[in-house]
């Protein structure tokens, strides 16, 4: 078999005569997602992942794959693994949200209450 | 003598390390052990090349000097006042980490320095640069200690580039002939100062990496009077390549 371009591939030894392989504790580097943080107090939004072998590289990584170009203060880093979600097929739990129109804060009227109150306060 | 004559030499020789050992970590563009890792090392090669070209500027618009461009890449290397370390061949990863290592804590500690200096275009330019020093060393500190805890063979090899460049990065501080004078005029501290403040710097991250620092018997001096190794004219043959074809054309 010919040797991946990918070193990580390569560790995983899958040229092994008998076809089995084992990848050792901390041999193989994890994915981390990365939150951008544009200002200060402002929300840290994902951007993309990174592979890294703990979580001191991983943010090492992030500053130059995802802070470089547009304005960062910070960034978070988080082990993908750490992150729970809901499956797939759960997805139909919000399903009928688009029909729950009462839920939209724009389906508040509120404008004229509100003007007129700073009309009289003025 | 003259900070005005004094001044240019201090300013020639650490835009050459700068420019030279840009140069070299730039090769590793594409062939980084992983994408990220690429992405990140070449960055700070990039890095490297912008503080040479502020150098430079320095020297054009406060000494006459020429324009960067010329003076970057129409010198032979016996007009280089690079240290030898910068001109070293990349090797393998361990070694340019490792010189990665040396060098940018030696840059940092220069730097630092400037934020007292009676000169205040260099003065200007260390606060510019502070951020992007300090990403270097977290890079490389943090890229040491991971290998030096990665196995015996790791770091095994991580001492032996230790030792392969220890005695090199000596010749960052080689003193210059009118040192006297910038220390006397407080534009920095001379080059004695700086290499006990580096070692200060460095010695913490290499016992808690568990290496053994070498004692410093035969630092490589020579390369800030242009005596160079054959490397660095092969790197400037490749790295003006382009550049001599037509040294007039407007880029």
């Amino acid at each position: 078999m010919n040797e991946s371009l990918d070193p990580r591939v390569n560790r995983l030894r899958l040229n092994n005569s008998d076809g089995s392989f084992s990848i050792e504790e901390g041999e193989n580097w994890n994915v981390f997602e990365v939150f951008h943080q544009e200002k200060r107090g402002a929300h840290h939004e994902h951007v993309g992942c990174v592979h890294a072998p703990d979580a001191n590289l991983a943010l090492i990584f992030a500053k130059e794959q995802f802070g470089r170009r547009k304005k960062c203060v910070n960034l978070w880093v988080v082990r993908s693994a750490d992150i729970l979600a809901f499956d797939l097929e759960d997805e139909d739990m919000f399903a009928n949200n688009p029909d729950k129109t009462y839920r939209d804060a724009s389906g508040f009227k509120v404008m004229d209450k509100i003007n007129k109150f700073k009309a009289q306060s003025k | 003598m003259q900070s005005e004559q004094a001044l240019p030499e201090l300013l020639i020789k650490m835009a050459d390390d700068e420019l030279i050992i840009g140069h070299r970590n730039s090769e590793w563009t594409g062939l980084g052990p992983v994408m990220e890792e690429d992405i990140a090392f070449s960055s700070m090669a990039q890095d490297k090349i912008g503080h040479a070209w502020a150098l430079y500027r320095i020297l054009q618009e406060h000494f006459n000097g020429s324009d960067p461009d010329q003076f970057a890449f129409m010198r032979e290397a016996a007009d280089f006042k690079c240290s030898q370390l910068a001109e070293m061949p990349i090797t393998s990863y361990d070694f340019s980490l490792m010189r990665h290592f040396l060098f940018d804590h030696a840059e940092t500690v220069r730097y630092q320095s400037f934020s007292q200096s009676s000169f205040t275009p260099l003065q200007q330019l260390a606060a510019k640069i502070k951020g992007e020093l300090k990403y270097h060393t977290l890079h490389a500190d943090a890229w040491i200690l991971q290998l030096c805890a990665a196995g015996a063979e790791s770091k095994g090899r991580m001492q032996q580039a230790l030792d392969n460049c220890f005695q090199l990065a000596g010749g960052i501080f080689e003193q210059g002939e009118a040192e006297e004078v910038l220390i006397a005029e407080k534009i920095y501290p001379g080059e004695a100062a700086l290499y006990q403040q580096w070692l200060n710097n460095i010695s913490p991250v290499i016992e808690k990496a568990g290496l053994t620092l070498p004692q410093m018997t035969a630092p490589v001096y020579g390369g800030r009077k242009g005596q160079h190794t054959e490397h660095l004219q092969q790197l400037l043959n490749e790295m003006g390549e382009v550049f001599r074809l037509d040294p007039e054309a407007t880029w």
